[in-house]
């Protein structure tokens, strides 16, 4: 790898959104990118504002859901959680993302 | 796919909440910027510090904004909405320019949606208020080595139904009249006798009363009941809530009234509204002989309306086959005979056939006017385009695409169309009722009826039709104003009046089209109306105007043949006693009726038809006078007279055209010759005259002695200088005093009775009449706003022109010259279409050629006049031009 830091790729957002929103709870978008920037060592870099459109998007397709609430730090903020059927896109994503990079890692090992 | 269109729905609504939804965003990352400056507070940064982290850290703030305002609305259509809201605030700015254009485009579509809908209904939904149109199909009779359509018999019609399995019900409806008299007024009532499934099989339910039932189809004459229509319930009986059970004398036969029909029903006929339905069973009380029983007997005309899922062709293969085997089992009637099942709108029975022609002319006319309309508006978008090249130029420079001007201004001109589609609906609505306007008018008490709604069909083709002249109007100028070079926009271009630049050369091909596209619609018109006078002043080979007719239905009032010969002796002593009337006579069949003659196979010795001639010929029986009544002149022998009655020999009077044909150079005078098995004498040869249309060829053509040959109905002719309205109530009274319980029907002029057969060439002429009228207007408008722009564009020329020493007159000549230059190639043009267009009015025109010098004359003269007016005013503006003034500017 040529940068420490690597850009997330397209649509690789969405899953990390899920798994930490899976693993969280119900998690502030400031948390999010926290969160996914602590369990990468740091080593993913993402523009923290490019989370909103994602998260937008995946409340739009249901598979979240928002409401403001107040922070631990006592600030208002919109809190964002997991749906079933964010739940559900979770698994097959997982299960995909799983199968692809295995795939792409048996090509690398016999090229 | 729910999520996607969940998605979109989302998406769709966050359209209209935007305000709110800036809000929440701006909140929450304001909220996500607190938080990050918080940490790296407590990480120990300086204030500034923590800010400036905190901001890199999240990216760009706007850009992340507009990628979630992305996300979030749907940008294509949010930038049309922003389109949509421009181009209203453009249009607002300039009322004069939108008010025209909408005005042009409302003319054209209404004119459009106005046809579209007659054709529409005549093509898809003849009938309102039936069922199941879809599936319904007209049927008709066919005879081998026959040409054209014959009826179907009964039996064989009850064998049909029986036996089909694709077909679900089969409907006997076939067209009969009567005098429905009511108190003193006795009117011609159009009705039909139908099986007894008639309104069943139809979906239409009685409002009052009920329908006929199933045993109604038998017994002669066994069940006089009558199911009346609407509106002769409402008109005729005053909407009497206690009709049911009334009894009314038809065709002298006493019927109940068991049931109204619904408002909005007018039976299964294109053209006329019928009155009144009776059962199959009275069959013989409307048409004699009886029928019924009669295998070779056909006069049934009818539908069928098949099971769902079942072709046309699949139907007409199990018919067919019907036939065959009705054919083997009863060869001596059904030889050769079959039916055919055909669209609606093929039926030869109705005035479909007819009208449709017409319409058809109509449709290409109403087209040319959009095709006009759509120039008009083209012209005066880039006259308009030309003053918003400031406009478009600051919006190019500061970074519009291309394709974005180019939508604006398309979406300008969608604006504009929409707007005219609507007008043009409404319009629509009022001018389809219009055109019962232009019909001829028809006997008393017959109604028209023309089917067609502003449906969905008809709003369909309206908005594509709104769509295409968009296209058509608009693409050109947006596609001119998108192609602003930035480098020599801000030079002042002006076209002189004698150079041009593309988009001055663009309008006068415009104008151009205008010029050729109503130049054809001007001599299409002209051409028919001079048809329309040739059918007007053409003699049918009698008297028109000092002739009247009328008649008395003896036939409804229950006269026999004994008693119709005593009252018409008397009525005609009496009648030629009375000043003024010259003389008065009978004769079975009305000239110009639809109704047509009867026809006798006639043989003549010593004539040897053809081999595979039949020589049938049509005939009249004519009272004694009838020829010098109405106006026929004898060119040997001599008129029917009193003493040719029953108990002389059979005499008979024939046609120059049959005397020419059976006896050829030979006087046919004092000859014998047989119809059908009646030996007939010679005793007079009559001028050819025309007998059913104008427009028909000479044909053999006979008379016998209505004295010889009583029918119990028949029309009256008077010869007198009085008017049609001074004779109604003498007539009547002179009625009244032989029978109190007669009136007669209304009285014409024979011109009257010849007009009411050539309304297809009126309508056509007052359809084409009313289309290029509004094509003339539009097209004046159109060369009169690309001349005065031109006017208004080279001012400094003109100026210059003047400064130099042109006189006004000079100017005057040099704009004229070029406006009529314009109007000079499109006339050309024009004249070339018209060559190869008018051929297809061709079956229309009577004794015109379709390449009539006198109609292009006329055209090219009213083209040339309107033309000279259209560009005289901005000439004359432009000889008024003040030098000192224009160039200081």
């Amino acid at each position: 790898m040529l940068n420490s830091k690597t850009e997330v790729l397209q649509g690789t957002l969405d899953l990390l959104v899920l798994k930490t929103l899976d693993s969280m709870g119900p998690i502030h978008g400031f948390g999010i990118a926290l969160r996914i920037q602590q369990v990468s060592d740091d080593l993913l870099q993402i523009n923290q504002g490019t989370l909103y459109p994602a998260l937008l998007r995946l409340e739009q397709r249901g598979w979240i859901s928002s409401k403001w609430g107040i922070s631990e730090n006592n600030r208002k903020a919109k809190f964002y959680s997991l749906t079933r059927t964010g739940r559900r896109q979770l698994g097959e994503e997982a299960e995909e993302w799983g199968r692809m990079s295995a795939m792409i890692n048996r090509v690398l090992k016999t090229s | 796919m729910r999520e996607l269109l969940r998605t979109f729905f989302l998406r769709l609504t966050s359209l209209f909440r935007r305000r709110h939804h800036d809000d929440d965003l701006t909140a929450e990352m304001n909220s996500h910027l607190q938080m990050a400056v918080d940490l790296n507070l407590r990480k120990g940064m300086s204030a500034e510090n923590a800010r400036r982290k905190a901001l890199v850290d999240f990216g760009g703030i706007e850009n992340t904004k507009e990628l979630y305002r992305d996300q979030r609305g749907l940008p294509i259509l949010e930038t049309a909405l922003q389109d949509i809201r421009f181009g209203f605030r453009m249009l607002r700015r300039s009322p004069g320019f939108s008010l025209l254009a909408i005005l042009c485009l409302t003319v054209a579509i209404g004119a459009n949606a106005a046809v579209f809908s007659w054709i529409e209904g005549i093509l898809f939904r003849p009938f309102p208020a039936v069922a199941h149109q879809e599936r319904m199909v007209a049927l008709a009779g066919t005879a081998r080595g026959v040409p054209g359509y014959t009826d179907i018999s009964w039996p064989d019609f009850l064998d049909y139904q029986k036996n089909s399995r694709l077909i679900e019900s089969f409907i006997v409806d076939r067209i009969t009249g009567t005098s429905l008299s009511i108190g003193d007024r006795a009117e011609r009532a159009i009705g039909s006798i139908v099986s007894a499934n008639y309104f069943e099989a139809l979906g239409v339910h009685p409002i009052l009363g009920r329908g006929f039932l199933p045993e109604e189809n038998f017994g002669r004459n066994a069940h006089p009941v009558t199911v009346i229509s609407y509106r002769t319930w409402k008109d005729r009986y005053g909407g009497d809530p206690a009709i049911i059970g009334r009894e009314q004398y038809l065709n002298g036969v006493q019927h109940t009234v068991i049931g109204v029909a619904p408002e909005g029903f007018d039976g299964t006929f294109v053209g006329y509204a019928f009155q009144f339905w009776v059962p199959l069973s009275m069959q013989e009380t409307f048409s004699t002989p009886y029928k019924l029983e009669d295998r070779g007997a056909r006069w049934i005309e009818g539908f069928a309306i098949l099971k769902p899922g079942v072709s046309r062709q699949r139907a007409q293969q199990e018919v067919s086959a019907l036939s065959q085997q009705l054919e083997n089992t009863y060869p001596a009637t059904n030889r050769g005979s079959g039916v055919k099942l055909m669209p609606l709108w093929e039926t030869p029975f109705n005035q479909a056939n007819t009208l449709l022609p017409t319409l058809e002319i109509a449709l290409v006319v109403v087209i040319f006017v959009l095709l006009i309309a759509c120039a008009n508006v083209s012209n005066l978008l880039l006259v308009r385009s030309f003053a918003r090249r400031q406009e478009m130029t600051i919006r190019l420079a500061i970074g519009a695409g291309r394709g974005r001007l180019l939508r604006q201004l398309l979406t300008e001109g969608l604006i504009l169309s929409s707007f005219a589609a609507a007008g043009g609906l409404l319009f629509a609505r009022w001018f389809r009722n219009a055109l019962v306007l232009f019909f001829p008018p028809l006997p008393s008490g017959i109604i028209i009826n023309l089917p067609g709604k502003l449906d969905w069909r008809v709003l369909a083709l309206s908005a594509g039709v709104c769509i295409f002249s968009t296209l058509l109007f608009a693409l050109f100028p947006a596609m001119q104003a998108s192609k602003i070079d930035l480098a020599t926009a801000l030079k002042s271009e002006s076209g002189g009046v004698v150079g041009g630049s593309r988009r001055a050369r663009f309008r006068s091909t415009l104008v151009l089209i205008q010029v050729a596209l109503s130049f054809v619609l001007l001599v299409g018109t002209v051409l028919l109306m001079k048809s329309a006078q040739g059918i007007e002043n053409a003699s049918p080979g009698f008297s028109t105007d000092g002739v009247l007719t009328s008649s008395v239905d003896l036939f409804a009032a229950g006269y026999d043949k004994v008693r119709a010969k005593n009252f018409r002796d008397q009525l005609i002593d009496r009648v030629q006693t009375l000043p003024g009337i010259q003389s008065a006579a009978f004769s079975q069949s009305l000239p110009f009726s639809y109704n047509g003659y009867f026809s006798s196979p006639v043989s003549v010795i010593g004539y040897v038809p053809a081999p595979d001639e039949d020589p049938e010929v049509e005939f009249n029986a004519v009272s004694p006078g009838y020829f010098s009544t109405v106006g026929i002149p004898l060119v040997s022998g001599r008129e029917f007279t009193g003493v040719d009655d029953e108990k002389s020999v059979p005499v008979a009077i024939v046609n120059e055209t049959m005397a020419a044909k059976f006896w050829p150079g030979r006087n046919p005078v004092g000859d014998h010759f047989k119809a059908k098995d009646q030996s007939l004498l010679v005793v007079g040869v009559a001028k050819n005259s025309k007998y059913g249309t104008i427009r028909e060829n000479p044909e053999p053509f006979y008379y016998i002695a209505l004295r010889q040959n009583v029918s119990v109905n028949g029309p009256l002719y008077l010869r007198t200088s009085l008017s049609p309205a001074a004779i109604a109530p003498i007539l009547a009274r002179e009625i009244r005093t032989i029978d109190p319980g007669l009136a007669p029907m209304e009285t014409i002029t024979m011109r009257q009775q010849i007009d009411r057969r050539s309304y297809t060439q009126k309508l056509a002429v007052a359809l084409l009449g009313v289309f290029g009228g509004m094509a003339l207007l539009l097209a004046a408008i159109g060369l009169y706003s690309v001349m005065s722009y031109a006017v208004s564009q080279s001012k400094r020329e003109l100026g210059l022109r003047m400064a130099l020493g042109a006189e006004a007159s000079d100017l005057l000549r040099l704009v004229m010259s070029q406006g009529l230059a314009l109007t000079a190639i499109g006339i050309i043009l024009g004249a070339i279409a018209s060559l190869a267009l008018t051929r297809l009015i061709g079956n229309l025109l009577f004794n015109v050629s379709p390449r009539d010098p006198l109609a292009f004359a006329s055209a090219f003269a009213v083209m040339a006049a309107v033309s000279v007016l259209a560009s005289f005013v901005p000439a004359w503006r432009a000889s008024r031009t003040d030098p000192v003034r224009t160039l200081r500017e």
